[in-house]
């Protein structure tokens, strides 16, 4: 990084510091705090659309699709989510290969399961072998994204269905009286009026996913906690310029206080955003 | 093998009771079953070590919180923000490394690096510090006409306290402690994937469940199973805390007695 970071050994004190901390391990290390940004941008959306279908599935009228919606919602909160991650990793992997199995190759004798292996044809593999670093890497990604969009969006679901049934029954018997069908009242008077009941349970959702990202290690992303654990370990000075001891525990430091600001920078936006949306409302502060 | 012979074998494994070797091949059901239910005594060794020990200091903090006293204002806020702003597994991970920097300087920090008591003292701060915040809320909830009429009747301090003040606040703050239980009973899985290593493969049920789940390459049984029985034990709690709910409010009419709601504080 700085050019006299050349000759690591005659350091001392905070020069040493200044180049050990822009080591390209540590760049890395840096970009992965910016993964986890990524991963709360794409999730926090993708997770919301999730518990809005499962919520509406939950009112439906037609009962498979009900008892779907209910089970959906209620399965998540019976079991711990890290199960439903470890779990949908390999799942949603081999549910891939699966699919595309039976559409690439359809005359495969084998057995794709056979004992402990999973075998689909090579042209089924995904990413396919030959396939570059990056794919591989967008596609674990994507992966996580969608583990953790179906599990938040079980509770999301959970939250807007509370919403939708806190909307005063005034407003939707003032609907029927106007001779609305029901997916117009819906629409029309449902949706635009839950949210302000929905937003201390997105809120304190949202709190939850922040303190959730960590588990992304899990799933076998090189993220905050993979580079902390890397970085800290013990160094010695065979294989880096920049020996050191045991400093995992000050690196763990270092992201407890990186999520001690996020989840407090959260608190007071939200707590903003509530306030804004309290005005002229007729709830209960 | 009978499926008997591996109950003998394993129902005990995770205490490391047993059989010493884990099954390498040809997995059956019952091998899964059994040592998955064996790992289970360390989720609920944990829940209930935390949730016990917890609940003593838990009190604590929302009685600083709510104080007049600035300086326990400020330590109870200080604890509850440090342990409900930071996500569990990062605790888990300080924690464990914290231990063991200290592990070479006294003999005494030797068994906090083993997860039997390390990880508990972090599940006990960390659900001290979420009922913590739950009991606060109810302490202010508390009817202004209760206190009142404790004064009326002359009760003062510690009296007023334990007789008046302490059951209105575990009565109402009941719904919101059950969820914190089961989140927390949850949570316990997280043990043995932060750092914590399982001694001899003495793991949790979650442990258990990615090890079949990694040996076979097929997620669709060990995982179900673990679901099933956490599915159970969750069943389990609210039974247990729904029956404390009928004797905290024993005393008001049927119909005000609410059913209890379950309000999910999801995870940390």
């Amino acid at each position: 990084m700085f050019p006299n970071c050349a000759d690591p050994v005659s350091l001392d004190g905070l020069a040493w510091l200044a180049c050990y901390l822009t080591t390209g391990k540590h760049l890395a290390f840096y970009a992965s705090f910016g993964t986890v940004l990524l991963l709360l941008a794409i999730t926090a959306p993708v997770a919301l659309a999730f518990g809005f279908g499962g919520a509406m599935a939950a009112r439906a009228r037609f009962w498979p699709v009900k008892l779907l919606g209910r089970t959906y919602i209620s399965i998540v909160r019976g079991v711990p989510d890290i199960a439903f991650f470890l779990f949908f990793v390999i799942a949603l992997d081999q549910g891939v290969e699966w699919l595309r199995h039976q559409a690439v190759c359809p005359d495969w004798a084998q057995a794709i399961r056979q004992g402990s292996e999973f075998l689909v044809c090579p042209a089924a593999k995904t990413p396919s072998n030959n396939a570059p670093q990056w794919a591989h890497e967008v596609y674990g990604f994507a992966i996580a994204v969608f583990t953790f969009a179906i599990v938040f969006g079980a509770f999301a679901a959970n939250v807007l269905f509370g919403a939708m049934m806190a909307v005063p029954k005034g407003q939707l018997e003032t609907a029927a009286a106007y001779g609305m069908s029901r997916a117009q009242t819906f629409r029309r008077i449902i949706v635009p009026q839950m949210w302000i009941y929905a937003l201390p349970g997105l809120s304190n959702l949202w709190m939850v996913l922040i303190k959730a990202t960590p588990l992304l290690f899990l799933l076998g992303i090189e993220d905050v906690v993979y580079w902390a654990r890397e970085l800290g370990g013990t160094k010695t000075p065979n294989f880096t310029d920049y020996p050191h001891g045991d400093w995992r525990m000050w690196y763990f430091l270092a992201l407890l206080i990186f999520y001690l600001i996020l989840t407090r920078v959260s608190e007071v936006v939200l707590d903003r955003i509530m306030a804004r949306l309290s005005i002229g409302q007729a709830v209960a502060q | 093998m009978s499926c008997w012979q591996t109950i003998q074998d394993y129902a005990l494994r995770s205490l490391g009771i047993g059989e010493r070797l884990l099954p390498r091949e040809d997995f059956t059901l019952c091998q899964q079953i059994t040592l998955i239910g064996s790992g289970l005594i360390w989720n609920v060794y944990f829940a209930v070590a935390a949730l016990a020990l917890g609940f003593g200091l838990a009190v604590a903090l929302a009685v600083g919180k709510a104080s007049r006293n600035r300086l326990a204002r400020k330590l109870a806020d200080w604890f509850i923000l440090l342990f409900r702003g930071s996500p569990l597994f990062i605790q888990f991970f300080f924690a464990y490394f914290a231990f063991l920097s200290l592990k070479g300087q006294t003999a005494l920090a030797d068994p906090l690096t083993a997860a039997w008591l390390g990880a508990t003292i972090i599940l006990f701060c960390n659900t001290a510090a979420y009922t913590g915040e739950i009991f606060y809320g109810a302490l202010r909830a508390i009817p202004r006409g209760d206190m009142e009429a404790a004064a009326a009747y002359g009760l003062t301090g510690w009296t007023r306290f334990r007789r008046i003040t302490f059951p209105t606040m575990l009565r109402l703050a009941w719904p919101a402690y059950t969820n914190e239980a089961i989140f927390l009973f949850h949570a316990t899985t997280l043990v043995f994937f932060s750092g914590f290593p399982a001694w001899q493969q003495r793991g949790d049920a979650l442990y258990y469940a990615s090890y079949f789940a990694d040996k076979t390459f097929n997620p669709f049984v060990p995982y179900p199973i673990l679901a099933g029985y956490f599915i159970l034990l969750t069943l389990c709690i609210v039974l247990l805390f729904s029956r404390a709910s009928k004797r905290l409010n024993r005393h008001l009419p049927r119909e005000s007695q609410r059913r209890l709601r379950l309000r999910p504080n999801f995870m940390r």
